[in-house]
């Protein structure tokens, strides 16, 4: 139970929130975009904090998943439900085709492939504007319902994407502890060793690829769906980035870390806005500023000087 | 025929801006092992700066000799403030150092001169020259000679200069080369400050050509990237190849098959090779050491 214990807190939290700030722009707007992110964050962390590799193409399948959805729903009157399906076949196809090929990359060449990979898919998000509405976007995809509710406040995208959340963290909390998540963490120590240990390592970093590009890309179905509306400017280059910073700026690794990380730079722009034209100068200042004091991450450096602090507590008791 | 030619012209042209770009990244990444995603802003910085100190008056070489220091100055800042302090992070905390740099950067040039696009005048008038049936700018004249100088002096510094070869010693063995006397320290801001200042050059060189805008350094350094990454990471003269061969290809891409999709095309190809050849067209296949 203490392993979880992170995990009811946040939920306790979550399920609190809009009761204590009953709609609250920051709660229910924001709050929702910033767990948007936190599945996205955690679902890159297994493929970067668990296995030690790097993506800096996430956002594809983000924009896979939401381009499907939308695509589906508004051209051929797809139920979202299937349409959501088919993003996810998409995305399965997808990654499991470059997941052998990029993956034998290692550290700056697997950088490249994989932004490689998001500027590609990008481009024909932009460029295959018979199929996609090109820079435009696609409006007027219509809501989706969860059994006899139509989801279309923000209060119900609020709950939707907090169960979402919960779940995947979960899910990461406990890979942690399985055969999987331990292959992994060998992966990351190092490879030739895991190697030499009978793990099949060209496989456990393609599952673990397949598996956090298929819940980007379910995140991205529901994106699409909360939103209404898709435009490629969301699915970026940029965005890329943005997610590898909510992974590192938490702290590599920690499920939790990257919870920190997503929810810090969700509501950075927030506050950020009030600067006005010195926003993007802010944003680029801590960023750099955090990474060069605290290169482990927000949460990983803090979380450990509180624990040796309260080590150091127990310690002084016990003499 | 002449229609080749003309694409090719093209290419190299745009080959040798990338080929500058990739030569910056090379540099810094021989010295300090760090993948400098700042590296299409410096372009960016020499030519506003050169842009706008034109505007202001001042004659265009002196416009362009103050650019290039600016860019230095800049390089020097990132390497002593940002990167230096944290030289014991991971590979992927200074891969976002240097991400938040560019954006840094890139707000700042925001807050100075806005969105807006600008130009520099042609070096020496717009009146194509004919050549075998193709045309071609004189600034294209101008890039392509100017990135052979720059690439020959610098191959130069680190051939026959003391600093060039103290520089290629650090990327072999810091430790070793610290033991030698050399100090590793000026060493890594010599090679920020020779990236940015290439960088700053090559940005000058292209303004005329293609315009200026506050982000327009973030393509122009992931194809500097792309150029060091087609050599193979970590070889100088390589960068330099991948960067015209990724330009040649990307014109004849835009010439044949769609100009839209040239990015994608050149990204492309760029997979295909890490797919097919992880070690770059030029760089030596090692194995890994544990």
């Amino acid at each position: 139970m203490r392993r979880l214990s992170g995990f009811f807190g946040l939920a306790a939290v979550l399920a609190a929130l809009p009761f204590l700030f009953p709609d609250n722009y920051y709660v229910t707007v924001v709050g929702t975009t910033a767990m948007i992110h936190v599945i996205l964050a955690v679902a890159l962390n297994l493929f970067m904090g668990y296995a030690g590799q790097i993506s800096l193409g996430h956002a594809a399948f983000f924009g896979i998943g939401a381009y499907a959805s939308a695509v589906l729903t508004t051209r051929y009157g797809l139920n979202p439900w299937l349409a959501l399906g088919a993003g996810l076949v998409a995305t399965y196809l997808v990654s499991l085709a470059i997941s052998r090929p990029i993956l034998r990359l290692k550290g700056h060449y697997l950088a490249m492939a994989t932004l490689g990979f998001g500027i590609i898919v990008h481009i024909f998000l932009v460029q295959a504007d018979t199929v996609t509405g090109g820079p435009d976007g696609l409006s007027g995809i219509p809501p989706m319902s969860l059994g006899p509710v139509v989801l279309d406040t923000d209060m119900e995208w609020y709950w939707t994407m907090g169960g979402l959340m919960l779940a995947t963290i979960l899910f990461s909390l406990n890979l942690s502890v399985s055969r999987m998540g331990r292959a992994l963490f060998a992966i990351h120590g190092s490879e030739v060793a895991a190697q030499t240990m009978g793990i099949d390592t060209p496989k456990v970093k393609s599952q673990v690829f397949i598996i956090s590009a298929l819940i980007t890309s379910l995140t991205g179905s529901l994106f699409a769906h909360q939103q209404s509306f898709v435009s490629p400017d969301s699915f970026g280059f940029f965005f890329s980035v943005e997610l590898v910073t909510m992974v590192v700026l938490g702290g590599m690794g920690s499920t939790f870390g990257a919870v920190v990380g997503a929810v810090l730079l969700s509501f950075l722009p927030e506050f950020l806005t009030v600067f006005e034209d010195y926003e993007v100068m802010i944003y680029g200042a801590i960023l750099m500023s955090i990474m060069i004091f605290l290169p482990s991450g927000l949460f990983v450096a803090v979380a450990g000087f509180a624990s040796r602090r309260l080590a150091a507590g127990r310690e002084r008791r016990r003499c | 025929m002449d229609l080749l030619l003309q694409f090719l012209l093209t290419g190299l042209t745009t080959g040798s801006i990338y080929a500058l770009v990739g030569l910056g990244f090379a540099i810094i990444y021989n010295a300090s092992d760090v993948v400098n995603f700042a590296q299409g802003e410096f372009l960016m910085i020499g030519a506003m700066s050169a842009i706008f100190l034109h505007r202001l008056g001042l004659p265009l070489p002196l416009a362009i000799a103050a650019a290039v220091a600016i860019s230095i100055a800049v390089g020097l800042l990132l390497e002593k403030l940002a990167i230096e302090p944290a030289r014991n992070a991971s590979v992927v905390s200074l891969i976002i150092i240097t991400i938040g740099a560019s954006i840094f950067f890139r707000g700042v040039a925001l807050l100075i001169w806005g969105k807006e696009i600008y130009g520099l005048p042609h070096f020496s008038g717009e009146e194509p020259i004919r050549l075998l049936g193709a045309t071609v700018l004189p600034q294209s004249i101008w890039v392509m000679a100017g990135t052979v100088v720059l690439v020959g002096a610098v191959k130069y510094f680190f051939d026959h200069t003391l600093a060039g070869k103290a520089m290629r010693a650090c990327s072999h063995n810091k430790r070793a080369a610290a033991l030698l006397g050399i100090d590793v320290k000026k060493i890594m801001l010599l090679s920020y400050g020779l990236s940015a200042g290439l960088g700053g050059l090559a940005g000058v060189l292209v303004a005329p050509i293609t315009y200026m805008t506050y982000d327009a350094g973030v393509m122009l350094g992931l194809k500097g990237f792309c150029a060091a990454i087609l050599g193979g990471m970590g070889s100088s003269m390589g960068a330099v190849a991948g960067g015209l061969v990724l330009g040649v290809i990307e014109a004849l891409g835009t010439g044949f098959i769609s100009s839209g999709y040239k990015d994608a095309i050149s990204f492309f190809i760029i997979l295909l090779i890490l797919f097919f050849r992880p070690s770059g067209l030029f760089g030596k296949s090692g194995g890994e050491r544990v």
